[in-house]
């Protein structure tokens, strides 16, 4: 028989538990939930990332209306349970919803707490906890005006960095003399608070605030000392309270939590508590690894299996600001019993102490460098005696054993049972089994099966490189494939980085994403100098050096050296004057042959380099501009004779098409952009294989994408149908901009929208007029900057020395 | 040896080159981004390729035709690729640049 399941809350404590119910026991229980946040179960720590803008809120969902779907469990999303009736074995929701349970498990996790000053109810005054905090802060952060966050804790340096990072004027208030106290010793918190200041943020240790100042709305802080300092936005991250105001009301015992047994059960038999609102112990919790244990724990007790007990143990602290390597575990304030052994290196910015008891690890503090971290956990977690290697333990693991390992060598000789995932307490031999014994080949599958680095993701890295030394050459890292082997990054996390950083140069990108070499390769440079160009358009100077050859000479280089050259011929159509043009410059030159091109227009080929300029000169005089046949940028729109002359035509995809041309040409993409446009669904200007096509129909424009006819060969897909010519353009410019600030570089539009959902594009761009207008309307702002005729510009001189030998030397002398 | 002028460093780019014509073929000038200066043919060992026209990191170039990357300071191609133009003695003095055709020219011979 199924017994009704109730659950109150679900954060991240209950959503891990019901993963592992739903192993035990799939059947056993019918399961409703209620959530006073109006939202599926999603990843509360990564909250950072999206304040910064590092990561999407749909990327730290874990269980999306679909899960509950598929596992039939009930999800009322904003409903707060405001009584429970133990007796009569039922919870009641704000909303009126009663339901009956036979188990009842309470989650309510905590509270923030607010400090009692004047004035901390000011509109402009918030917390810390969950989305519609992240989106109150996103939306002050337009402002970029003064912030002040309350509190210098994980929590609320967390906010300040990415409160920074969105342009906000940041000041932080730290009652303590050093930031992270309960985490850092001093020395550590200093220079943490060195490296923030260095960011711009602006640090106040020491700081009582007094009251909170503003007229209707908050102004600014003013502290015991008399102090004022202006914000407009004031974040509060002085700690949480465990949410037990309901189950106090029910008459459960409550401490500081809601007290639970070692099987997280409450004081009545048929209920359960966990998460941070729990007291295990007599401690509460507010990291997520104990939680998870929690969440283990009541699972098997709820399955039948009363075995399991939960046991205390320390949980190292990381920051999740980028850049900022920080690793705290267990106890490190000084005593008469204790022993330390420091390293500091003031240059690179590293400091590591190790407390130590009677030859055993209590306590690890590592700033600046902290891929010991699992290393000394795990001597810690095992109290092993390190009076053996006390001279090199500060050196870390790589030091032991004579000659230092490399850093996979150092991941390689860990124990099995050293823990690898501190949140999700996942240890090495668990990882490798489960890569070898369910063939796991990608790290989402390793995430999926282990749970290891699906939290906050600080051990992706060690995850990486176990697979690596699992699967050997056959691992394929295809989550983040690196863009070259300059970094670490993916296209895309380098992409996001450059926005949420506001990074605007090639030499800053490589700095703060910390490239492996000092000026990139041929790969990663032309991709970051189009990051760049599209992301900054009016700021960024194009980095020519960083360009493949034709673009920054503006021909194609051809095999023998010479180059060739395409004028524009506005959607395939010229006339006598410009064809007399290019017969006088072919003769003029001596060029070896003229083609048509598959693109609607005419190729000469066989130019030498230094006759470059001159050849531009003379088709610029008859109207001729660059026809970008070299770029990743806009090529051809090709266009059929439509209903100006064909029997068919129903529009004029000639005019149309050379619209679009004169519209859009100039604007770089992430790889080469071409469309066509045709009368009719006879389709004479093949539109249906371009990256964009248009197929004109009597009742308008069909919008066709996704189309390739090179290394691939692949039919368009269908954005929508358009009314009107002034549509048509809005739409295609929105697409393009879409695909210009997604795309990885070199990646065509049918790969990119293969990537993002077809769906996805036609919703943004089709459905949402918003979305479409945005980037219509930044799509226009960057084309006042790209639509300069390089080639006009180089006759006029610009970068005269690639069109010139530097020197001819030895000609004389061999003469004489 | 014999010392050609081939003009000043600030003729290159930073992080590109310059040809220069000589009548055993085109040498490459490169400039890297911390403003060394190396010579070497202006022809990559893989198809020709002219190397002047490629993109430069570090202290290599990678050729514009077919990707090769070739070291500046040996000439030898890098990574999986075999290969190897010439290097040719260039001297800086504060800036003006100098190359020795001479054993240029002998080595033609
Ligand atoms: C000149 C032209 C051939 C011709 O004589 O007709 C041509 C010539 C070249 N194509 Fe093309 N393609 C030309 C039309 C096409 C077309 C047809 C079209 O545009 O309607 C296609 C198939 C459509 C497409 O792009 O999907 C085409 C698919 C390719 C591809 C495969 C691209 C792909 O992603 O699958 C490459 C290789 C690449 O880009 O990496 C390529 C690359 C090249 C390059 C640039 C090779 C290179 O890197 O040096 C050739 C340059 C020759 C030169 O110096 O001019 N060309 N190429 C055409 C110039 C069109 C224009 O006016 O701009
Ligand atoms: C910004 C941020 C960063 C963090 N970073 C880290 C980190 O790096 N590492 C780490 O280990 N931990 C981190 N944490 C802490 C971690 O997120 C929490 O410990 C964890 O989410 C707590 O889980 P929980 O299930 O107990 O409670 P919660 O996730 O808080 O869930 C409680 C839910 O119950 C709902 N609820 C409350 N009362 C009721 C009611 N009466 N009826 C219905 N629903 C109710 C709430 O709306 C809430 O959705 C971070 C927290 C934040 C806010
Ligand atoms: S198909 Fe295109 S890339 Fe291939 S040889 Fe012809 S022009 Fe060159
Ligand atoms: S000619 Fe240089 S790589 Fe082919």
């Amino acid at each position: 028989m199924t017994e009704k399941l109730v659950i109150i809350g679900n954060g991240m404590a209950p959503g891990r538990m019901l993963e592992h119910l739903l192993d035990k026991a799939p059947d056993q229980y019918q399961v409703t939930i209620f959530n006073a946040e109006p939202r599926v179960n999603y990843d509360r720590i990564m909250l950072s990332p999206v304040l910064s803008g590092e990561k999407e809120f749909e990327e730290i969902v874990i269980h999306g209306d679909g899960w509950y779907i598929k596992h039939d469990i009930t999800l009322y999303k904003g409903h707060k349970i405001i009584a429970i009736d133990r007796t009569a074995k039922t919870v009641t929701s704000d909303h009126g919803v009663t339901e009956s349970y036979d188990k009842l498990v309470i989650a309510t996790g905590s509270v923030p707490f607010i400090i009692p000053v004047p004035g901390n109810d000011l509109p402009g005054v918030i917390t810390y906890r969950d989305l519609d905090d992240v989106q109150a802060m996103l939306l002050a952060a337009q402002s970029r005006e003064k912030a002040v966050v309350i509190g210098g804790g994980l929590l609320g340096l967390e906010a300040a960095a990415g409160l920074a990072g969105r342009g906000m004027d940041v000041t932080v208030l730290h009652v303590m003399p050093s930031l992270m106290d309960r985490q850092l010793d001093p020395a550590a918190g200093y220079l943490l608070q060195k490296e923030l200041e260095g960011r711009g943020i602006k640090i106040i240790c020491k700081a009582n605030t007094k009251a909170i100042i503003g007229n209707g709305k908050v102004e600014g802080i003013e502290l015991d000392d008399g102090r004022i300092i202006p914000a407009t936005l004031v974040v509060m991250a002085v700690g949480i309270r465990p949410s037990v105001g309901l189950a106090k009301e029910a008459g459960l015992a409550v401490n500081r939590g809601i007290v639970v047994d070692d099987g997280m059960q409450t004081s009545d038999g048929n209920i359960w508590a966990l998460g941070e609102c729990a007291e295990v112990g007599g401690m509460v919790y507010g990291l997520v690894a104990p939680l998870y244990e929690m969440a283990r724990i009541a699972a098997s007790h709820l399955a039948g299996d009363r075995s399991p007990a939960f046991v205390h143990s320390d949980t190292p602290t990381k920051l999740k600001v980028t850049g900022i390597e920080l690793f705290s575990l267990g106890d490190f304030t000084d005593g008469d019993d204790r022993e330390e052994i420091v390293l500091r290196d003031a240059s690179a910015g590293v400091y590591k102490r190790v407390v130590l008891k009677e030859n055993r690890i209590i306590g690890t503090v590592l700033y600046g460098e902290t891929s010991d971290g699992a290393w000394f956990n795990d001597l810690k977690k095992k109290a092993t005696d390190i009076s053996q290697m006390r001279e090199t333990l500060i050196f870390g693991q790589a030091y032991q054993g004579g000659s230092p390992l490399d850093p996979m060598a150092a991941v390689a000789a860990l124990p099995d049972d050293a823990e690898i995932c501190g949140c999700n307490g996942v240890c090495k031999g668990k990882i490798t089994s489960t890569i070898t014994s369910k063939g796991l080949t990608s790290l989402d599958d390793v995430r999926a099966h282990t749970k290891a680095s699906a939290s906050c993701g600080s051990c992706t890295g060690l995850v990486e490189k176990l697979m690596t030394i699992t699967l050997g050459d056959s691992y394929n890292p295809a989550a983040v494939q690196p863009m070259c082997g300059c970094t670490e990054f993916g296209h895309d996390e380098v992409r996001r980085l450059i926005k949420a950083k506001g990074l605007k140069t090639i030499p800053a990108v490589m700095q703060e994403l910390e490239w492996k070499t000092s000026c990139g390769c041929a790969k990663c440079r032309p991709a970051l100098n189009y990051y760049l160009v599209c992301d900054w358009p009016d700021e960024y100077a194009d980095d020519y050096q960083s360009r493949f050859i034709n673009e920054r000479v503006h021909a194609n280089i051809q095999k023998d050296g010479t180059y060739s050259v395409v004028p524009r011929m506005w959607g395939g159509v010229t006339n006598a004057g410009e064809l007399r043009a290019i017969a006088d410059v072919v003769d003029k030159f001596e060029i070896p042959l003229v083609k048509v091109t598959g693109g609607q227009r005419i190729d000469l080929l066989g130019i030498e380099k230094e006759d470059l300029p001159a050849v531009w000169a003379d088709l610029g005089k008859a109207g001729f501009i660059s026809g970008q046949a070299y770029a990743k940028g806009l090529r051809t729109v090709k266009t059929c004779v439509g209903s100006d002359w064909c029997r068919f035509g129903t529009q004029d995809s000639t005019g149309l098409g050379i619209r679009i041309e004169k519209f859009m040409w100039g604007s770089w993409t992430p790889a080469k952009l071409k469309m066509a446009v045709s009368g009719c669904p006879r389709n004479c200007a093949e539109a249906t294989c371009k990256d964009i096509g248009v197929i004109c129909v009597d009742s308008g424009f069909e919008i066709h994408f996704a189309g390739a006819a090179g290394l691939d060969i692949k039919g368009t897909e269908v954005l929508g149908l358009v009314k009107s010519e002034d549509e048509a353009l809005e739409h295609i410019v929105a697409l393009t901009q879409m695909y210009r600030e997604q795309a990885r570089y070199l990646e065509r539009i049918y790969k990119w929208a293969k990537r993002i959902g077809l769906d996805e594009i036609r919703r943004q761009i089709m459905d949402d007029a918003d979305k479409r207008k945005a980037y219509y309307d930044r799509f226009v702002f960057s084309q006042q900057f790209a639509q300069v005729d390089p080639w006009s510009e180089r006759v006029s001189g610009k970068d005269k020395h690639e069109f010139r030998p530097m020197a001819s030397v030895g000609f004389s002398q061999a003469a004489e | 040896m014999n010392w050609h002028p081939i003009g000043n460093i600030t003729d290159i780019p930073l992080r590109g080159a310059r040809c220069v014509k000589t009548p055993q073929g085109k040498i490459g000038v490169f400039r890297t981004a911390e403003n060394e200066v190396f010579a070497i043919e202006d022809h990559c060992p893989h198809k020709g390729g002219p190397l002047t026209q490629g993109i430069v990191h570090g202290k290599a170039v990678t050729c514009p035709l077919h990707n090769w990357v070739i070291s500046l300071e040996t000439g030898k191609a890098l990574g999986a690729d075999e290969g190897e133009v010439r290097t040719i003695p260039l001297r800086n003095e504060d800036g003006e640049l100098f190359i020795a055709l001479e054993s240029l020219m002998m080595a033609a011979e």
